[in-house]
């Protein structure tokens, strides 16, 4: 009989009280109905579990570090006893050649049925490193990503660097590095991105268990996110958007508007621009965010975030004008030179003119 | 009684700009002055405002008058595209123009000396002159549909995920451009592309109106187009 995710949740020491538990806050995370933890559950007690690969390519483990401290330890202890049986080679057990031949055999017994998560991206053999940038068991990392990607039921690209790139991507980006659904010849798994630098915990947590639960995927919006965690931008959730409207800014770190808790627009706040669930989920189970801190959104979790210039400035710097300069700078340049040569039309015409009255009298 | 010699004039003047295109112009010209300077104060805030929050609204405000005013500019601009369709022929020259007849391009070509001194004298059109449709049409036309496009799909993203905006315009122009900042960073451009359109454009208004050989500044509050000697405009059989 194959094993379901009760059964290893027992195994691992997880009573049925904490079970049922678990159930309802994920219901509650996901914003389903009180009757989705019964539904949650009874899936869990019946369904054989779906093994995970959990692969790292070129990144700096910030989504397992935040995976790791979920809010409700309680998430934390039930996901990571379901994943980590498979392969997470940072944090399990086996070690070296053992570990490897784990993913084989979770490929080969499983084929079509188990989810590749990705964290971090392969550098692709374009780059000036020829592909060798990410080695893993003495080849490219590409090919193992290619290999498990192949026979996946789905792919998780966890964080900013699954999903897009993020700073190893940044330019001119020595390495390829090249996120997962441009890697070419991934296979046609479904892919699902969880952007962020690091992803939220809970987000992450949610997202698992309800592929696990439900075995499909959450619903996506156009760009492969899942809706119920990225329909919405910082800046619409954001406590401090009656400051926004109502004009009220920090003008510069340490002013009496920073002490308010004004608005952080003029800082270089990204909340606007970046869709994202930390003004509603927050971070560190629901301590704190970011702006909360005082410190603007930097976009993490939006494409390209890493190359728009300082993360202080809210106008995107634009370098393909030689000069760093912004939408402004070019603008007005533009409109002055243009404004300085009409001038200097103008007091051509005129003379012109007169000149020309002249000879006609 | 002394007689009154009239300079020699062509034939009686033209109606050119029906009256929606007249009104059309003014319109326009007016919600893209306002978009132009709310937007630049969306993109640098006015410097803060003291007390509670919840005494001011200025960004609101300022906002506020940036969507009306883009609902106005995207409403007037779908009724000239409409108006270009049945109106008369020079209501259609800024959008459709043959890029194939010579003419256009000689024409052209001679605009541009003239603009550069090295001509003694404009020809004379009814409608616009080869020039103007080349600028109207690549630096107005599109630009103004860039924006609308751009402007509803930043729109969108308030408006959230069900609304029409969204699925119209956010869902494809978004992911189109990289991310919402950069869609932020195309609409602040386009603007100054924009801006120094009206620069020309009122400059060229004014000095056609004194140098050319018709009547320009009047002929977009009244409709008709006088000309100024007796020979005949370049465009006279060609629209
Ligand atoms: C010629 C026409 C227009 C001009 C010159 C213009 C100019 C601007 C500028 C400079 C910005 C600031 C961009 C930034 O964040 O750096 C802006 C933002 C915006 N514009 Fe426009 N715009 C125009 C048309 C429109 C239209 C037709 C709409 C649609 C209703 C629109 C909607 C918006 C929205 C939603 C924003 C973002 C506001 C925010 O972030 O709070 N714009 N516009
Ligand atoms: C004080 C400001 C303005 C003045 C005096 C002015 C004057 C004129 C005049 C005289 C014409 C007719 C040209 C001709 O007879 O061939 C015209 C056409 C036009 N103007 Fe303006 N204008 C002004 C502002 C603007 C602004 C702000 C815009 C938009 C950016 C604009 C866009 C246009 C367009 C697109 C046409 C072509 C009309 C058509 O064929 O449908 N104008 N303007
Ligand atoms: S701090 Fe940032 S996210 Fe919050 S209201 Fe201001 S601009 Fe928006
Ligand atoms: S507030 Fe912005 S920068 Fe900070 S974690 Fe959230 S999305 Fe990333």
């Amino acid at each position: 009989m194959t094993e379901t995710f009760y059964d290893v949740m027992r195994r691992q020491g997880i009573t049925r009280r904490s079970f049922l538990k678990f159930c309802s806050l994920t219901a509650a995370a996901m914003g389903l109905s009180p009757a989705y933890a019964a539904k949650i559950a009874d899936a869990m007690e019946n369904k054989p579990r779906i093994p995970v690969l959990w692969l790292h390519g070129l990144e700096c483990t910030c989504c397992s570090e935040s995976f790791i401290r979920s809010a409700h330890p309680l998430a934390k202890d039930v996901i990571l006893s379901m994943i980590s049986l498979d392969y997470d080679d940072t944090i399990m057990a086996a070690a070296g050649e053992q570990a490897e031949a784990i993913v084989d055999e979770v490929i080969e017994k499983h084929k079509g049925n188990y989810i590749l998560a990705c964290e971090g991206n392969p550098g692709l053999d374009e780059g000036a490193t020829g592909g060798m940038s990410c080695i893993i068991a003495g080849k490219p990392y590409t090919e193992q990503l290619r290999r498990a990607a192949k026979d996946a039921m789905a792919i998780i690209s966890w964080g900013s660097c699954a999903s897009w790139g993020c700073v190893q991507a940044a330019k001119p980006n020595p390495t390829g590095a090249t996120p997962i659904h441009k890697v070419p010849d991934i296979g046609n798994a479904p892919i699902i991105k969880v952007p962020g630098c690091p992803p939220i915990a809970e987000v992450m947590t949610a997202v698992i268990t309800y592929m696990l639960t439900f075995e499909r995927l959450p619903s996506l919006d156009r760009q492969g996110r899942p809706k119920m965690f990225y329909s919405q931008r910082i800046h619409d959730k954001c406590y401090r958007r009656p400051h926004f409207d109502a004009g009220q800014f920090v003008e510069k770190w340490d002013d009496e508007s920073a002490r308010k808790g004004y608005c952080l627009y003029k800082m270089g706040c990204k909340g606007p621009t970046t869709y994202n669930a930390c003004s509603t989920i927050r971070w560190n189970g629901g301590l704190s965010f970011p702006i909360q801190a005082g410190h603007p959104c930097i976009g993490c979790s939006e494409d390209g975030f890493w190359d728009k210039g300082s993360f202080y400035d809210r106008l995107t710097t634009i370098k393909q004008f030689g000069i760093e300069a912004n939408a402004d700078d070019i603008g007005i340049g533009a409109a002055t030179v243009v404004g300085g040569a009409v001038a200097a039309h103008a007091a051509i015409s005129a003379l012109k003119r007169t000149q020309s009255k002249g000879d006609q009298e | 009684m002394a007689t009154v010699t009239t300079k020699p004039h062509a034939e009686p003047a033209v109606y050119v700009y029906e009256a929606p295109v007249r009104i059309w112009h003014w319109v326009n010209a007016l919600s893209i002055t306002l978009l132009a300077v709310t937007g630049y104060f969306i993109g640098s805030p006015l410097p803060t405002m003291p007390g509670e929050a919840s005494d001011h609204f200025v960004m609101g405000y300022i906002r506020f008058v940036h969507f009306a005013a883009g609902y106005v500019l995207a409403i007037g601009f779908a009724g000239r595209f409409y108006w270009a369709l049945v109106g008369n022929s020079h209501a259609r020259e800024i959008f459709f123009h043959n890029i194939l007849r010579k003419s256009y391009w000689s024409g052209l070509w001679h605009e541009i000396k003239w603009y550069l001194f090295l001509e003694k004298e404009p020809k004379a059109y009814t409608g616009h002159n080869p020039l103007a449709i080349f600028f109207m049409h690549w630096m107005f036309v599109w630009a103004v549909t860039f924006m609308i496009f751009t402007g509803f799909a930043l729109y969108g993203e308030g408006a959230g995920y069900d609304s029409w905006q969204y699925t119209l315009f956010s869902s494809w122009i978004i992911p189109l451009m990289g991310q919402s900042q950069d869609v932020h960073t195309w609409h602040h451009l386009v603007m100054w592309v924009i801006v120094v359109f009206v620069i020309i454009h009122v400059y060229v208004a004014v000095r056609e109106d004194i140098m050319s050989r018709q009547s320009i500044i009047s002929s977009m509050i009244s409709g008709w187009r006088s000309f100024k000697d007796a020979r005949p405009p370049e465009d006279k059989d060609v629209n």
